[in-house]
């Protein structure tokens, strides 16, 4: 090719790459900018301090919800990031013969498995036999939806440390474990982090999976053992309704529920940056 | 300590000689174990509530497209459909977007923007599906109803792919919110694995005199491979298990059309819609079916998409330096 | 290290946050959703009543309220539709349906200048089974003269997910066209010949107000809220009739006659001039017998008020309140609820 085809070619893809961000940003500013226009009248003080008010009445908010979002987040993050960042630490180190193939193809099905049925799944193993339902059964079934995301992107990113950095520290000696859990993970943590944080993002909105198993509170929980609110379901309840009032709040819910992950976001990011943020 | 370990092979998992290896090895599988016992748990869990649907219809579930339950009749072959449809078309948009704009975010975009717009991709993650379904109703299905799908509907109405009544809700309306649900995943992961390929590949391509694009193509796209198939599978595991926001605008009608304006019904919907109203046993059974079938139309999805790309170029695996 | 201290920090923080808070009795109950709206007014206005207990009701549908009543992992149920027989005997001991409010489930449309429009109960079974399939066809021009009616094919939707609303609907269908009972039936759920399917009353509603042409069946507070035009239906008497409080309310008391002992009626085509013919009871279902002394009084108390004071809260939110003969013997019902055999109620 000549060089002014190549760099026409060049020119042509950077566009295209950029119009190709647009593309993705706009429908996001455009969701965005509805629940702003829908909901930021309804976000005032009262929405995070006050229990949800029947109709008609002014000065409900979702306290509760927010609490117990954020309580749900914890717990299943807690259920589930272990076993996420170390299962996709395995797959991408060992050696084993069939374990990890098997691993890895159901950490993919799973990720397939619509949030409904594990939501019915939680219900059946852990809302029966207790016969209540609980704040523990809801982040069990978050926990379960997160786990695939996190095995998988802590897998991948794992893979790509380069060799090079594991065989400079094996050859100064340093014990395999070692340099698997001071070395390649370090140098992967920002990848790892940015999974972890796509499926807390991904379970923070999650409505279904909540329906049977935290089951939702109009008032502050009484312990993690009985039903808890949650941001999803309050929205839920409201904007299926007909009342407008409700609907600005599930909006406003919305907005908070998003400014809830980007705090939460945005600690981790600070917490874990630093020296290893990838070999570039 | 021995600090001599001959000469390192690149897979260089030496046995484990001492106590910290042994325990890490055991941690490690254990993770791995819980996760595969978790999913053998839930496929069980499955089978035995869907046994009697499974004794009722038999093969047939799979061959009928009646969907009746008071008359308890069930089968599956409008939903397997839906499911398909929709997934793939969320893919045909999603995928060149996400992976375009990662490799936008990644390589090509000045530094100020980079940080921004890719917490903002994040972030879209977190919209409940809910508000997506909202949003779609009274924000893209009008615009398709009023705009798009009749001027699809004028240029390309001679495929049958767009004939039909513009409802504004159906297959399209599906396939379109499906993906701006999925190309977050898509992007964020891809992009995090295109940053995490080694700037030395890059410098080997910019030094035998390559364009910025061609360094892209060349060394990273092809070093982060593994990568960004792994980043399309987790969109299209999204896609296809997607409830809320795909039920309020598909239409919901189990049916099979060609057209993508005609109105359609996914697997994932049909179980979110009825679950909590069924109270029959045969009913429940049947909705626990679908979700079962879901669960093996996953796998065979993946085990093509995995043979797919292994077929245009070689093992997926990373090439190591 | 940063980090452990950041995550010890967290799980701190929200350990503390995760401590119960006051010990009033947590009653929970779960169902219908169509009643959600009057019944949160009720369990809020029941706290100052009694500040000792609180109720915690959740909407996840008819059946829903029903399954969770029935594995007991909720004290009390809520449904739209009435338990079958099956579904009664299923239960571990025996459940009462006690009505709280009715509804009505309106026809709306989509149509230039929205005008009011009348229709007969097999002219709607006719739209639904794809048999009549525009505006202007006869068989609607001969109920509506004086109406312009476009040359429009008619926009069928339903609902897509199994709800109490579509019971009453496809009851009332099925009472009136004898096509529709054989091939279509009754259920939450049903096999539906033409038409989309929105998810909840608001999907439906929100569909309606989208697509010109549309027809679908909603609660009446959804329409009213939407500001969407609904239909006079012809009821048993002859007479079209208006969906509204008054003429809901008419339905129940032209059925209270012939009220059954445990409630479970179907109030559709009911006699009486003004009734409506499309409305329904919602339901709370109690154990007779309550497994919990405290939450077994506590809950019978509020059956008691809601059956009261509670009504004159029904109309703000457009819900019709119960006519005063069933007052009367829900009153009845309620006495019967025991604890280990003994009635909770003291005679009122």
């Amino acid at each position: 090719m000549k060089p002014r085809t190549r760099r026409a070619v060049n020119l042509l893809m950077s566009w295209l790459a950029a119009a190709a961000a647009g593309l993705v940003v706009l429908p996001l500013l455009l969701i965005f900018g509805f629940l702003l226009w829908q909901g930021a009248s309804a976000v005032n003080v009262d929405f995070f301090t006050h229990l949800p008010k029947p109709v008609g009445e002014v000065g409900g908010g979702m306290a509760n919800a927010i609490v117990g979002t954020l309580i749900l987040l914890v717990l299943a993050a807690v259920l589930g990031l272990p076993v996420g960042i170390l299962g996709g630490l395995y797959l991408a180190e060992s050696r084993d013969r069939r374990l990890p193939w098997l691993a890895r193809f159901l950490a993919d099905v799973l990720n397939g498995v619509p949030s409904i049925v594990i939501g019915i799944f939680a219900y059946t193993v852990i809302v029966l036999p207790m016969r209540r339902f609980s704040a523990l059964a809801g982040a069990f079934a978050l926990a379960v939806i997160m786990l695939p995301i996190v095995v998988r992107t802590s897998e991948e990113l794992v893979r790509l440390v380069p060799a090079s950095l594991r065989e400079a520290a094996l050859a100064l000696g340093i014990p395999q474990w070692k340099v698997l859990l001071r070395v390649v993970l370090p140098t992967a943590r920002a990848g790892i982090i940015t999974g972890v944080m796509v499926a807390i993002a991904r379970v923070a909105g999650e409505t279904a999976p909540l329906l049977f198993t935290a089951f939702g509170n109009r008032f502050w929980h009484q312990g993690l053992d009985q039903p808890i609110a949650a941001l999803p379901l309050q929205i839920f309840a409201y904007a299926i309704a007909p009342y407008d009032d409700w609907h600005r709040q599930a909006w406003a819910g919305a907005l908070v529920l998003i400014g809830l992950v980007f705090v939460v976001s945005f600690a981790a990011r600070l917490a874990t940056s630093g020296r290893f943020t990838g070999v570039r | 300590m021995a600090v001599v370990a001959a000469v390192p092979r690149v897979e260089a998992q030496a046995t484990p000689r001492n106590f910290g290896d042994q325990v890490l090895g055991v941690v490690l599988r254990s993770a791995a174990l819980v996760l595969v016992l978790l999913v053998l748990a839930m496929v069980a869990a499955m089978v035995h509530a869907s046994w009697p649907a499974m004794r009722a219809f038999g093969w047939r579930f799979l061959t009928t497209s009646t969907w009746d339950p008071v008359a308890e009749q069930f089968g599956a072959i409008p939903f397997v459909y839906g499911t398909l449809l929709s997934s793939l078309l969320a893919l045909l948009i999603a995928v060149p977007l996400g992976i375009g704009a990662a490799i936008y975010l990644a390589e090509l975009a000045p530094a100020w923007i980079r940080p921004p717009i890719a917490f903002l991709v994040e972030l879209v993650a977190a919209v409940p599906s809910v508000i997506y379904g909202l949003w779609g109703i009274f924000v893209l299905a009008p615009l398709l109803r009023v705009w798009v799908q009749p001027a699809l509907g004028k240029t390309l109405g001679f495929l049958p792919l767009f004939q039909g009544p513009p409802y504004g809700v159906g297959m399209l309306a599906a396939g379109i919110i499906l993906a701006i649900m999925v190309v977050p995943y898509i992007t964020a992961v891809s992009r995090e694995v295109l940053l995490a390929v080694p700037n030395t590949q890059r410098e080997a391509a910019l030094a035998l005199g390559a364009t910025r694009w061609e360094t892209t193509r060349i060394a990273v796209l092809r070093y982060g491979r593994s990568g960004l198939v792994g980043a399309v599978l987790l969109g299209l595991g999204r896609a296809l298990g997607e409830t809320m926001a795909v039920t309020m605008v598909i239409g919901n009608r189990p049916e099979v059309a060609v057209s993508l304006f005609a109105p359609g019904y996914t697997m994932a919907s049909v179980v979110a819609n009825e679950f909590a109203e069924a109270t029959s046993d045969l009913y429940l059974a049947a909705l626990i079916e679908i979700g079962l079938l879901l669960f093996v139309v996953t796998v065979v999805v993946n085990a093509l998409a995995r043979l797919l790309v292994w077929s245009v170029g070689g093992p997926v695996k990373a090439v190591r330096e | 290290m940063k980090t452990a201290w950041i995550t010890a920090l967290a799980l701190l923080v929200t350990s503390a946050l995760a401590q119960p808070a006051a010990a009033q009795t947590l009653i929970n109950g779960a169902g219908a959703t169509f009643p959600y709206p009057i019944y949160s007014k009720w369990f809020d206005e029941y706290t100052k009543v009694d500040p000792e207990v609180r109720f915690n009701y959740q909407s996840i549908g008819s059946g829903g309220g029903i399954k969770q009543v029935t594995a007991r992992t909720v004290d009390f149920g809520a449904t739209d539709g009435p338990m079958s027989d099956d579904q009664l005997k299923a239960a571990p001991s025996e459940l009462l349906h006690i009505p709280t409010v009715m509804g009505a489930v309106v026809a709306t449309y989509n149509l230039p200048g929205s005008p009011k429009l009348k229709f007969s109960g097999d002219v709607l079974a006719d739209i639904f089974l794809g048999k009549i399939t525009k505006w202007n066809h006869p068989k609607i021009a001969a109920l509506n003269a004086g109406v312009s009616l476009p040359d429009q094919p008619i926009v069928v939707v339903h609902r897509s997910d199994g709800s109490g609303t579509t019971y009453i609907f496809v009851d009332y269908l099925s009472k009136i066209s004898s096509e529709w009972d054989k091939k279509v039936g009754r259920g939450t759920s049903v096999n539906w010949p033409v038409g989309l399917g929105g998810k909840g009353n608001e999907g439906v509603s929100g569909q309606v107000k989208q697509q010109p042409g549309a027809l679908g069946y909603v609660e009446l507070a959804y329409a009213v809220k939407n500001n969407l035009p609904v239909a006079s239906v012809k009821n048993a008497a002859d007479k079209f009739v208006a969906p509204s409080i008054a003429s809901t309310t008419a339905a129940a008391a032209g059925a209270a006659k012939s009220m059954p002992d445990d409630f479970r009626v179907s109030l559709t085509n009911p006699p009486g001039d003004e009734a409506y013919p499309i409305a329904s009871f919602t339901w709370l279902l109690v154990y007779k017998d309550q497994p919990n002394e405290l939450k077994g009084r506590a809950l019978a108390k509020f059956l008691w008020w809601m059956s009261h004071e509670g009504q004159k809260y029904a109309d703000d939110l457009l819900y019709a309140p119960l006519p005063t003969p069933v007052v009367k013997q829900i009153e009845a019902k309620i006495k019967q609820i025991t604890y280990q055999g003994k009635p909770l109620l003291a005679a009122r």
